[in-house]
C-alpha cells in the first residue's frame, strides 16, 4: 500500500481517535476531579484533527492556513488570559459568534469554489449550504447582540416595535421563498447574497426583544446553534468530524438551555417571545410599591453576633455579590466563622449568575472549595436545621411568594427556601425590587434582619466584628 | 453530495447527538460554565472546514473567505480551551492556605 492510498484512511482514522478524545473529554468534564484532564483531552483531539486535515489532498498550500492559525491563536490566548471571570458570559457569547461566523464562511467559500469550478450543485448540496449560512449567520449576529446587552453597550431592556412578530415572520418567509428560488437558479448571486444578509438580520431580530436578564438562556441556546452551524458546515464539506463535534456541542447547549429555563420556571418560548422585564410592575398581591409590613434593620455588630454564635450558617450569594466584587470578602468572613467552629455552606441557585454555573466559578476564583458549594436540591431540605441564612445580593431566588402567591409573576419558580432557616440576614444595597420587579415578602418577615449597604463593605465589617467576638 | 452520503451523514449526526445528550445530562451544575466554554471550544471544529477551503494554491475569493474563517475559528478553539483550563485550575477541593 503506497502513501497515496494510505493517507485518506489515515486521516479518517485520526478523526475517529479525535472524536473519541472529544467524547472522553466531555465525560471527564462531568466531575470536578477530572475536569481539567477532560478539557486537555478535548484540546489534544482538536490538535490531532487539525494536523490530520492539513494532510488532506485538497490542501495544497500551507502559508495562508498557518498565518491564519497564528493570528487566531495569539488573539485567542490573549483573550483567554485577560478576561475577568465576571465577564465569562460575554466571552462565551463572542466565541459562539466567531464559531458561527466561521461555519457560515465555510459554507459560502465552498459554494463559491464549486460554482467557479463549474461542478454540478445538487439540491442536497444547496440545501446544506443554505442551512450552514442560516444557522451560522443567526449565531454570529445573535451572539454579538447578546454580547452588547451583557456588556452594557446596548440597553438591556427588550427592544420592541409594533407588529414585531409579523415582521419577523415575513422576513423568515422571505428567506424560505428566496431559498426555493435559489435551488432552481443556484447561479443567481444577488439572491445568494440577499439570503446571507437576511440570515444576519434574523440573528439581530431574534435577540433584541429578549431582556438582559434572560441573556444566560440566549447564550446557552446560541452555544447550541454554534454546534449545529459546525455540523451543517460538516454536511457541506462532507466531513464526519465536523458533524460529530457539532452534534455534541448542539446537544450540550440544548441541555444547558433547558436547565436555565427550569431554574426560572419558564418555557423556552416564553423566554424568547415574551419580552420579560419590559413592564416594571406586575399585578398580584405583592406588586412593587405595595408595603408588606415593616423591615427590621440591624447593624453589622448585631449581625456579627448572630453569625458568630450560630452552629451552622448557609450563605446565599446572588449576582449582586459578584457585581460588588465581594467574593473575596465573603470567603474571608467564612474562614473566620469556620475557625470559630461554625459550619459554613454555600447555597447556589441554578440562575444565580449570568450563565449556567457562573456563581460556582466566581466563588472558585475566590478560593472557596467546591465541596462547600451546595445545589438547590441538596441544600433546601437542610435549611430548617440552619441557624442563620446569609443572603448577599440575591432577591427573586429567595422570594417565598414563588411557592404560594399565584398572582406573582415568579409563581412556581424554584427557590432557595431560606425562610425555613431559624434566622435570615439579608445584605442589600437599598429597598429596590429584584429583576422581576416584585417586592420580596421575605424581607418583611419577623425573623428576617436587613443589613443595608454595599455587599463588599458590609461583609468586610462583619468579618472585622466577628474577629472581635 | 449524493443521497447515500447524505444518509450516512445524518446517521452520524443523530447518533452523535444522542451521545452528547447522555454525556452532558450527568454534569453537575458546579461545572456548567466550564462545560459550556469547553463545548464552545469544540464548536470551533469548523476550523477543519476552513482549512479545507483555504488550502487551494490560487488566491480566489474562496481562499480569502477560508482564511478569515481559519482566524475566527482558531480564536474560538484556542481561546475556548485556554479559558476553560484557567477556570478549572481554580476549582480546588481543599483550601490552600497561603
Amino acid at each position: 500500500m503506497n502513501i497515496d492510498e494510505f493517507l485518506p484512511s489515515g486521516i479518517q482514522l485520526s478523526y475517529l481517535v479525535a472524536a473519541s478524545l472529544f467524547i472522553l473529554g466531555l465525560k471527564k468534564l462531568g466531575s470536578p476531579a477530572t475536569a481539567r484532564q477532560g478539557n486537555q483531552s478535548a484540546a489534544i483531539g482538536m490538535l490531532l484533527a487539525v494536523v490530520a486535515t492539513m494532510l488532506d489532498r485538497q490542501v495544497l498550500s500551507y502559508e495562508v492556513i498557518l498565518i491564519g492559525i497564528a493570528i487566531g491563536s495569539a488573539i485567542g490566548a490573549i483573550a483567554a488570559y485577560k478576561v475577568e471571570m465576571t465577564a465569562m458570559p460575554q466571552m462565551v457569547g463572542i466565541f459562539n459568534g466567531l464559531g458561527g461566523a466561521a461555519s457560515a464562511l465555510v459554507a459560502i467559500a465552498e459554494f463559491w469554489r464549486v460554482l467557479n469550478a463549474g461542478e454540478f450543485l445538487s439540491v442536497t448540496s444547496l440545501v446544506t449550504i443554505l442551512l450552514g449560512i442560516l444557522i451560522g449567520g443567526i449565531t454570529l449576529t445573535g451572539s454579538f447582540v447578546a454580547f452588547a446587552k451583557l456588556q452594557g453597550i446596548m440597553p438591556g431592556a427588550p427592544i420592541q416595535f409594533p407588529l414585531q412578530q409579523v415582521f419577523n415572520a415575513i422576513i423568515l418567509i422571505g428567506f424560505l421563498a428566496g431559498s426555493g428560488y435559489f435551488l432552481f437558479v443556484p447561479g443567481n448571486l444577488p439572491v445568494f447574497f440577499g439570503l446571507v444578509g437576511v440570515s444576519l438580520l434574523l440573528g439581530i431580530l431574534f435577540v433584541i426583544p429578549i431582556g438582559g436578564g434572560d441573556m444566560p438562556v440566549v447564550i446557552s441556546l446560541l452555544n447550541s446553534y454554534s454546534g449545529l452551524a459546525a455540523a451543517a458546515a460538516g454536511f457541506v464539506v462532507n466531513n464526519n468530524m465536523l458533524i460529530i463535534a457539532g452534534a455534541l456541542v448542539g446537544a450540550s447547549g440544548i441541555i444547558l438551555t433547558n436547565v436555565m429555563c427550569k431554574g426560572m420556571n419558564r418555557s423556552l418560548a416564553n423566554v424568547l417571545f415574551a419580552a420579560f422585564g419590559s413592564e416594571a410592575a406586575a399585578s398580584g398581591s405583592s406588586a412593587a410599591g405595595q408595603s408588606l409590613g415593616t423591615m427590621k434593620s440591624i447593624d453589622s455588630e448585631e449581625g456579627a453576633m448572630m453569625l458568630g454564635y450560630a452552629r451552622s450558617i448557609a450563605i446565599v450569594p446572588g449576582y449582586g455579590m459578584a457585581v460588588a466584587q465581594a467574593q473575596h470578602a465573603v470567603r474571608e468572613l467564612a474562614d473566620q466563622l469556620e475557625s470559630m467552629g461554625v459550619e459554613v455552606k454555600y447555597a447556589i441557585h441554578p440562575v444565580a449568575g449570568r450563565m449556567p454555573g457562573h456563581m460556582n466559578v466566581l466563588l472558585a476564583e475566590a478560593n472557596v472549595p467546591y465541596t462547600q458549594l451546595y445545589d438547590m436540591e441538596d441544600i433546601n431540605p437542610q435549611f430548617d436545621q440552619t441557624d442563620v441564612a446569609l443572603v448577599i445580593g440575591a432577591n427573586d431566588v429567595v422570594n417565598p411568594a414563588a411557592r404560594h402567591d399565584k398572582g406573582s409573576p415568579i409563581y412556581g419558580m424554584p427557590i432557595l427556601e431560606v425562610d425555613k432557616a431559624k434566622h435570615t440576614i439579608v445584605i442589600k444595597r437599598g429597598m429596590g425590587t429584584g429583576f422581576s420587579g416584585v417586592q420580596n415578602e421575605l424581607f418583611f418577615q419577623d425573623k428576617t434582619m436587613m443589613l443595608f449597604g454595599s455587599a463588599k463593605d458590609v461583609v468586610a465589617q462583619l468579618a472585622a466584628e466577628v474577629k472581635q467576638l | 453530495m449524493s443521497g447515500a452520503t447524505l444518509i450516512t451523514c445524518l446517521f452520524v449526526f443523530v447518533l452523535s447527538s444522542f451521545v452528547g445528550f447522555e454525556l452532558i445530562n450527568k454534569v453537575p451544575p458546579t461545572l456548567h460554565t466550564p462545560l459550556m466554554s469547553g463545548a464552545n471550544a469544540i464548536s470551533g471544529i469548523a476550523v477543519l472546514g476552513a482549512i479545507l477551503v483555504s488550502g487551494s494554491e490560487d488566491l480566489t475569493l474562496s481562499v480569502i473567505l477560508g482564511f478569515v474563517a481559519v482566524v475566527l475559528a482558531t480564536i474560538n478553539v484556542v481561546g475556548g480551551f485556554l479559558v476553560t483550563d484557567r477556570m478549572l485550575l481554580m476549582f480546588k477541593k481543599k483550601e490552600v492556605k497561603a
